[in-house]
């Protein structure tokens, strides 16, 4: 980036990086919310937190007006096709954060109706630890997933890398 | 109403279909014959000494791993109150595995619809004459009975395509006339 011209106002810069800069400070999510990390969710977006400091308070609940997607809670099986449907609603370039321990491997619920995690039916981005997270971990998720746009070449440690999911609809 | 009356006044009425009963734990257990249990329960709830106008709850069992059981495998347990006379009563019901047939309270009580579907879908009972016997808490796709002692917990299945609930919905529409 550098000054052009004596006393120009104009910089100069990489068309991509403009392009993520603008993607990344204006995340618009989609909460999917299916249980209590979906409260946890509130407590973020609202005065305390603030998830506005970060760019991604406008928070809509059409997947076609959204490009991240924060599925928290738990996902049933009857569920999963419907998550599925509203992802491939949403809009090139889309994000996913998995929130909460449930979406992100099924949780304490080891049985026949919950989906052990949401990898296996959506791409997912970011992963959240916690039953619910604290809104520290939800923003810093935020951050994390600002980092991976920003630098959309830089490749992830492997214990990092994203899983492709393996049930197809 | 006393619960030796009640067991008595019940065993006068239906002396064929009661088979026996027992204390559990301060509660009063009627057995009943399955195939009579819905004439045995319109007369709980229409006679005014009894008048168990609720039915609170409908449990099935399995009792395939209980220690010591000699019976039938499944058993299903009604429970019922009188809000205006205040007490209670509980029928059982013993459900043999390989005919788990029993006959549908729903043209008594319109809580039992959904009672006996749960009934259904989680034990495999199934409700004969029942208006609309189909999985109320599994998809459609769901294949076995998931709280049977023999189904492994952890056996996952995939639903394929979304469930609309169109069906219920189109049910729903024509009642109130929206065609």
């Amino acid at each position: 980036m550098g000054m052009t011209g004596e006393g120009f106002p104009a910089v100069t810069t990489r068309r991509d990086a403009v392009v993520s800069w603008g993607q990344k400070n204006s995340l618009w999510p989609m909460p999917f919310g299916t249980a209590c990390c979906a409260i946890e969710f509130m407590g973020v977006v609202s005065s305390v937190f603030d998830i506005s400091r970060f760019g991604a308070e406008l928070v809509r609940f059409s997947p076609r007006q959204s490009d991240l997607l924060l599925v928290a809670g738990t996902v049933t099986f009857k569920q999963a096709p419907i998550l599925r449907q509203i992802y491939e609603q949403m809009c090139e370039p889309k994000w996913v954060i998995s929130m909460g321990v449930c979406a992100s491997a099924g949780g304490f619920y080891n049985n026949y109706c919950t989906v052990q995690g949401i990898d296996q039916v959506v791409p997912v981005d970011v992963y959240i630890s916690g039953c619910p997270p604290r809104p520290e971990a939800i923003l810093e998720a935020v951050l994390k997933l600002q980092d991976k746009i920003d630098r959309p070449q830089a490749v992830p440690p492997a214990q990092f890398k994203v899983k492709e999911p393996h049930f197809d609809y | 109403m006393e619960k030796e009356k009640l067991f008595e006044k019940l065993k006068e009425k239906h002396p064929q279909t009661i088979l026996g009963s027992a204390d559990r734990f301060g509660a009063l257990e009627i057995q009943v014959d399955r195939n009579a249990i819905a004439d045995v329960v319109r007369t709980l709830r229409d006679d005014a000494e009894l008048a168990f106008n609720v039915l609170v709850d409908l449990v099935s069992i399995d009792y395939s791993a209980y220690p010591g059981w000699t019976g039938e495998r499944f058993g299903l347990a009604y429970l019922f109150k009188s809000l205006t006379l205040g007490h209670r009563a509980q029928l059982k019901v013993a459900v043999p595995e390989g005919e788990p047939v029993v006959p549908t309270l729903s043209g008594l009580y319109a809580n039992s619809d959904w009672l006996e579907r749960e009934a259904y879908d989680q034990m495999g009972i199934r409700f004969t004459r029942h208006p609309n016997l189909k999985r109320i808490l599994n998809h459609h796709e769901f294949v076995g009975h998931p709280l049977r002692k023999d189904y492994p917990i952890t056996k996952r299945q995939w639903l394929s395509a979304n469930e609309s609930l169109m069906d219920e919905m189109e049910v729903r529409l024509k009642e109130k006339g929206y065609e």
